[in-house]
């Protein structure tokens, strides 16, 4: 199989004049094996010269004869997808288009497209890329599952039938980290469940998962209904909760623990920014990490250190800085690594798996990546933002424009952060990528026009996340089509225990399946994006690669550019506590690491008097209320006692390692200046 | 404030003959000539009076007096104090080489730092046997405490604070506090050294310790793992940085919080590390001792690392510059002092000795090794701290016109050392059995041998206290300079004159506190000119430059070459 997606990677990718010849050469495709195509099927993928040849723009319809015979139903519905296209994919002549056809979609006779219900759709010849392989295989959808994958496939007749093409059909993405109802001062994000869901559809994301934004003093619980209430009315695709914990006492962990017993939420995120509103401090969160850890959920951190940021806020005001470049300027990036080292020292500290939510600057996921180095069970999730552009915008003469960066952390000035933190995504550091999509209108965000700490937080992203994946790291070649769908998607999925249930396209899995175009192109505008919002933050950027057809729940949603979406179609998914990929390890770790004390002789030498009323308070204020006084004295044997003043003990020697004489030989030691 | 000018002093005058001058730029013969406590003429064949005391070096090092720039001597804890008291730890660190020492003014939370100074002094000058000076831990901090700050270091000679990130709800305090303490001497010329423990997380694991019944010091190296050292460390340079401020992280006990600091200096960051002598030379093993009263003597904050390669890691560091100075954090307590926690960990007297052994045993670990060699070991011995409290180059250096505390350096001798030959009142020494190579011959004090041939000769309370001066060059130099360029700047824009949306301030909140309190509605603004437009892709002039992201990247056919690195 690997063989299968070698060749197909070379053929694909190399230019055309390097490309081998047809079915001769030293690429020739082989078939017949296990995982290998549908016989025939792929032969086709030719090179048409004639399509090459200077001065002559490539035909539209399919060009070689080998083509003929894939169709070979006999039924011409031959439409590409570029010629479908609406005018936002930009067709950059002679490269992207004419390399293959496009996707083809044929209706059995006698029924026309259907948004109706039991919907059953073979997606033909298609190469279905998961996170760990890519193999030739068809796929059958039933009922909104995947109900079989592979090769000739006995399907019932009168299927609805998509033709691949050879195209990628891959998992649908799954967003991490949307916020499509937090409010702001009492107003609500411009793009609600129904605008966010259609803007993630039209992206190539069939799940997303909303953050519950509860106010302080506000119930947990409350605010789950409410969000819940919300996106089962409007949401377009399928979606889960992570809920925020705005404050720490002992109601919200009653709260906490109803949300992951009965409610199905198991991820929360704490706030280390925000001081007076959602700041919790390091003790809260030892007790929400320790809490947390219990229940089996994932410990979500926003990662900032609030407390300076209160100062720098302050001080930059009273510099008389009001604009949106103030925001970045009390933000610096250290503040932002410094608290994720602090949350990865915390949850290390209680073994508690922590993901690190909007990663924004190198110096943070450099953070990320050594903690991981070392061991500790953490993830990070880069946003499209952080990913495509940087903070440069702050300094926007226009001020609308500059605001709309505004998110927290901010985007990084530094214009090498995107590159950086492609690769370490492509390298498995950061594991998964989100959009942090908040979008607020120009209306709302001018509520901070005197004062940036009033700016309301967000930028979008949720539409172009995946398409700004492929275009900085896999058509860059930092990563593989693979790894691609492990970030987007597949990692999501096992980090929240959706898999195999999203993430994966297998049979039994959801039929969320996107059918990618690596080569077509657009320029992002806001003019065509669904988002709500007055400006996108990729204003003008050219793009490669988007869906070309993208099916959520077994029901074609996205074709061509066009989004045929149903309002209340999403479901809320619940995901179970416990999720292996992050919890496996940690049991382990609890078992091997239970601490004992050392069972010593009772000192019974001379104690020296402490006054009654100490000056000195003991170091912890646990310590007063802790049980060692009334508690029953360990098992001691009293008739042994190792204790003694005088000069050296029998086994002082025994664990004194750095006693011993390190003499140098004269030859000098080659390691002496190790730093192992 | 000069401190008491003794009269044996001035009439002292001694010549040492044919020693090779160590400093910590370079290593030379020649003869050093004495008089009034001050080195008065260096070279060859010296014309001095007749009649003057000769030492003979015999090619032996020279260097100058080192300087223990971390000790606790006779401090207060709990109505008792250490049992080493000025005259006793001074008289340790003079039979090690140290001719001069730094004590921590700890005063109780809520107490005035001024009074505490000026007991600390009263005790320092009756009985200090050498040169002395000060740092003042600031255990809270308000207004009356930044204007006792502001005192010392303007007319009392205290330039370097020490504040807390551990010690909860005592001498604890919050990330706020420390961006004000920090702002505050860098503006004054402050140096801020900072124990670095995350003391909230410490609490929480010494409560969960004491719940699984361990009560042992083994409790103490447990609730108090390396890594929140670490990460104290990394937050303390942080807001440092943020601030601009010097700062010196003391008592580097781990490998992870070394590696913290030598990252930070690697990325330009104003900080110093120092390692004590206990943590260059033995590690956190014993903290399992069976032996209650052996384990006990080694609980200090932060614990030696039970990681037994640790003392080798710091002295590399050390040796490469990474780490700075050395102390030896000098705070003993007899074992019926230890014992008041016997049953509780949490309630052990912290610290350990090592005011005598440090000078020897960084020779030996480091110099002997072939880690640094002898111009490194006297910066890491005195230069580098004279320099950060501003004493350089009075002190830390053999040269004409510095004060005459100097040592001839024997690197052959050999000793093996134990609590019964050591100088400190404690019982138990943490070094104890550890054979040792290079010790002080001779130690000049104040122009005055006090050490030769193994005999001391000290007086209690010639010490005089040597005042610091704020700004020190080999801090400040650096924060001067980037003060001036890191000036922030609005950006000129017209005003937004479009629709705002309906808020309310009282729902929700804003982000900061401190925002509504913030002076916002005066900034001059053009208002005949509005940048603003909603109409279309707001692509101005202007944007293009500034857009690296929008450019599209086509692989060329060869593939580059970087594409995947890192930078």
């Amino acid at each position: 199989m690997s063989d299968c997606r070698r060749e197909w990677n070379r053929e694909d990718e190399l230019p055309v004049y390097l490309a081998g010849p047809i079915a001769t050469g030293p690429n020739q495709r082989k078939s017949y094996g296990m995982f290998s195509s549908v016989e025939g099927a792929f032969d086709s993928k030719t090179i048409d010269f004639d399509n090459y040849a200077v001065g002559r723009k490539g035909s539209r319809t399919p060009r070689s004869g080998s083509r003929e015979r894939v169709l070979d139903s006999g039924d011409p519905a031959g439409k590409t997808s570029s010629e479908g296209r609406e005018g936002s994919l930009t067709d950059s002549p002679g490269e992207a288009e004419d390399v293959r056809p496009g996707v083809v979609v044929r209706y059995p006779s006698g029924m026309e497209s259907s948004n109706g219900e039991s919907e059953r759709l073979l997606i033909k010849g298609g190469r279905v890329v998961n996170d760990d392989q890519s193999i030739y295989a068809d796929v059958y959808i039933e009922d909104g599952l995947i109900k079989q994958v592979g090769e000739n496939l006995v399907v019932p007749a009168g299927v609805k039938v998509i033709e691949a093409n050879g195209r990628m059909v891959i998992p649908g993405g799954i967003d991490v980290n949307t916020c499509l109802m937090k409010s702001h001062l009492g107003t609500q994000p411009a793009d609600d469940f129904l605008q966010g869901t259609k803007a993630a559809l039209a992206g190539g994301t069939t799940m997303i998962i909303d953050h519950v934004t509860p106010e302080p003093g506000q119930s947990l619980l409350e605010a789950f209904e409410r969000w819940q209430e919300a996106a089962d009315k409007k949401a377009c695709c399928d979606y889960s909760l992570h809920v925020d914990v705005p404050q720490w006492d002992e109601t919200v962990k009653e709260e906490l623990e109803l949300l992951v017993q009965d409610k199905g939420i198991n991820s929360f995120q704490v706030y280390m920014a925000y001081k007076d509103l959602y700041q919790l401090s390091d003790s809260q969160l030892y007790e929400a990490f320790s809490f947390l850890k219990q229940l089996g959920a994932v410990a979500l951190v926003h990662a900032e250190n609030g407390d300076v940021i209160a100062q720098e806020q302050t001080k930059i005001l009273r510099m008389g800085i009001t604009g949106p470049e103030g925001h970045a300027l009390s933000r610096p990036e250290e503040l932002e690594a410094e608290a994720v080292f602090r949350a990865i020292t915390l949850g290390n500290r209680v073994n508690c798996p922590v993901y690190i939510t909007k990663v924004m600057s190198k110096s943070a996921a450099d953070t990320i990546a050594q903690a991981r180095r070392r061991g500790c069970v953490v993830f990070g999730e880069p946003i499209t933002a952080s990913l495509v552009t940087d903070g440069s915008h702050y300094w926007n003469k226009n001020w609308a424009k500059a605001a709309a960066y505004v998110t927290s952390p901010p985007l990084s000035t530094d214009p090498t952060t995107p590159d950086h933190l492609n690769t370490l995504l492509a390298s498995g550091d950061l594991q998964v990528v989100g959009s942090a999509h908040c979008a607020y209108s120009t209306s709302q965000k001018a509520i901070g026009r005197e004062d940036f700490t009033l700016i309301p937080e967000g930028t979008n992203g949720v539409e172009e996340r995946m398409a700004f994946v492929w275009d900085k790291a896999a058509a860059m070649g930092k990563m593989d089509e693979n790894q691609f769908v492990a970030v987007t998607s597949t990692n999501a999925a096992k980090i929240f225990n959706l898999y195999p249930r999203k993430g994966r396209i297998a049979v039994g899995s959801d039929a969320d399946v996107v059918i990618w175009d690596p080569d077509s192109s657009k320029i992002i505008s806001a003019k065509l994006q669904q988002s709500a919002s007055e400006y996108n933050i990729f204003e003008g950027v050219e793009c490669r690669g988007g869906p070309a057809l993208v099916l959520s729940q077994g029901r074609v949603v996205y074709e061509e550019g066009q989004l045929q979406a149903q309002q209340g179609a999403g479901r809320f998914i619940p995901r179970k506590h416990f999720p292996d990929y992050a919890y496996q390890r940690i049991k382990i770790r609890d078992q091997a690491k239970s601490k004992q004390g050392v069972t010593r002789g009772m000192y019974d030498g001379p104690v020296h008097d402490v006054f009654a009323t100490p000056k000195y308070v003991t170091p912890s204020p646990s310590a007063k209320t802790s049980p060692t006084s009334h508690q029953p004295p360990p098992i001691r044997n009293l008739h042994q006692s190792n204790f003694s003043l005088s000069g050296a003990q029998a086994d002082d020697f025994v664990p004194r390692r750095s006693g011993h004489r390190i003499v140098a030989p004269p030859g000098g030691r080659s390691n002496i200046t190790n730093l192992g | 404030d000069t401190g008491h000018s003794h009269p044996s002093t001035l009439n002292d005058r001694l010549l040492i003959k044919g020693g090779r001058i160590v400093n910590d730029d370079q290593s030379f013969h020649a003869d050093i000539y004495l008089e009034d406590g001050l080195i008065k003429q260096i070279g060859d064949n010296l014309i001095v009076p007749g009649g003057v005391k000769t030492v003979e070096a015999n090619g032996k090092m020279v260097i100058p007096g080192g300087i223990d720039i971390h000790t606790h001597f006779q401090m207060p804890y709990r109505g008792t104090t250490t049992v080493d008291d000025f005259a006793q730890g001074t008289k340790a660190a003079l039979a090690g080489g140290t001719t001069m020492i730094v004590d921590h003014v700890i005063p109780d939370p809520g107490c005035s730092l001024m009074e505490a100074y000026d007991q600390w002094r009263q005790w320092a000058d009756e009985k200090t046997c050498c040169d002395y000076s000060l740092h003042v831990d600031i255990t809270h901090w308000n207004d009356s405490v930044k204007q006792e700050v502001d005192s010392l270091i303007k007319e009392k000679g205290v330039n370097s604070f020490q504040v807390y990130m551990a010690y909860k709800d005592y001498y604890q305090m919050s990330n706020s506090e420390l961006y004000e303490v920090f702002s505050f001497l860098a503006e004054r010329g402050g140096i801020a050294e900072v124990h670095a423990e995350n003391g909230e997380i410490i609490a929480e694991e010494q409560a969960r310790m004491l719940q699984m019944g361990i009560t042992g010091p083994e409790g103490h190296v447990l609730s108090r793992p390396e890594e929140l050292e670490a990460e104290a460390v990394f937050r303390a340079i942080t807001i440092a940085s943020q601030t601009n401020c010097p700062l010196y992280v003391t008592r580097v006990m781990s490998k992870s919080a070394a590696d913290i600091i030598s990252q930070a200096r690697k990325k330009g960051n104003v900080v110093f590390g120092e390692p004590i002598t206990a943590s260059l030379g033995t590690d956190g093993t014993h903290y399992w001792s069976k032996n209650w009263a052996k384990a006990a003597s080694f609980v200090t904050s932060p614990p030696l690392s039970p990681d037994p390669t640790t003392p080798d890691y710091l002295n590399t560091l050390l040796s490469s510059g990474d780490l700075s100075v050395t102390g030896s954090a000098h705070c003993t307590f007899s074992v019926a002092q230890k014992a008041i926690g016997k049953d509780d960990f949490t309630q052990i007297p912290e610290g350990l000795n090592g005011v005598e052994e440090r000078m020897t045993l960084i020779w030996d670990k480091a110099v002997t090794t072939g880690k640094m060699d002898e111009n490194m070991f006297v910066a890491v011995t005195s230069t580098n701290a004279a320099k950060i409290l501003n004493l350089y180059p009075r002190k830390g250096r053999i040269a004409v016109g510095s004060d005459a505390d100097l040592v001839i350096w024997d690197t052959d001798s050999i000793r093996t050392i134990t609590a019964k030959t050591h100088n400190s009142a404690a019982e138990y020494n943490v070094f104890e059995g550890m054979e040792l190579r290079g010790a002080p011959q001779v130690v000049v004090c104040q122009g005055k041998i006090v050490l030769e041939d193994g005999n001391m000769h000290i007086i209690s309370g010639v010490g005089r206290f040597i005042p610091c001066s704020p700004f020190p060059d080999f801090a400040y130099k650096r924060i001067k300079a980037r003060k001036q360029l890191a000036v922030l700047r609005a950006v000129p824009r017209g005003m937004y004159d479009g629709p705002v949306s309906e808020f309310s301030l009282s729902r929700g909140g804003t982000p900061s506190a401190s925002a509504r309190t913030s002076p916002t509605k005066q900034p001059v603004r053009n208002l005949h000119q509005s940048g603003f437009s909603l109409a279309g892709p707001p692509i101005t002039p202007d944007d293009i430059p500034i857009r690296p992201a929008g450019r599209r990247i086509v692989v060329p056919p060869g593939g580059r070459s970087n594409i995947t690195s890192l930078s």
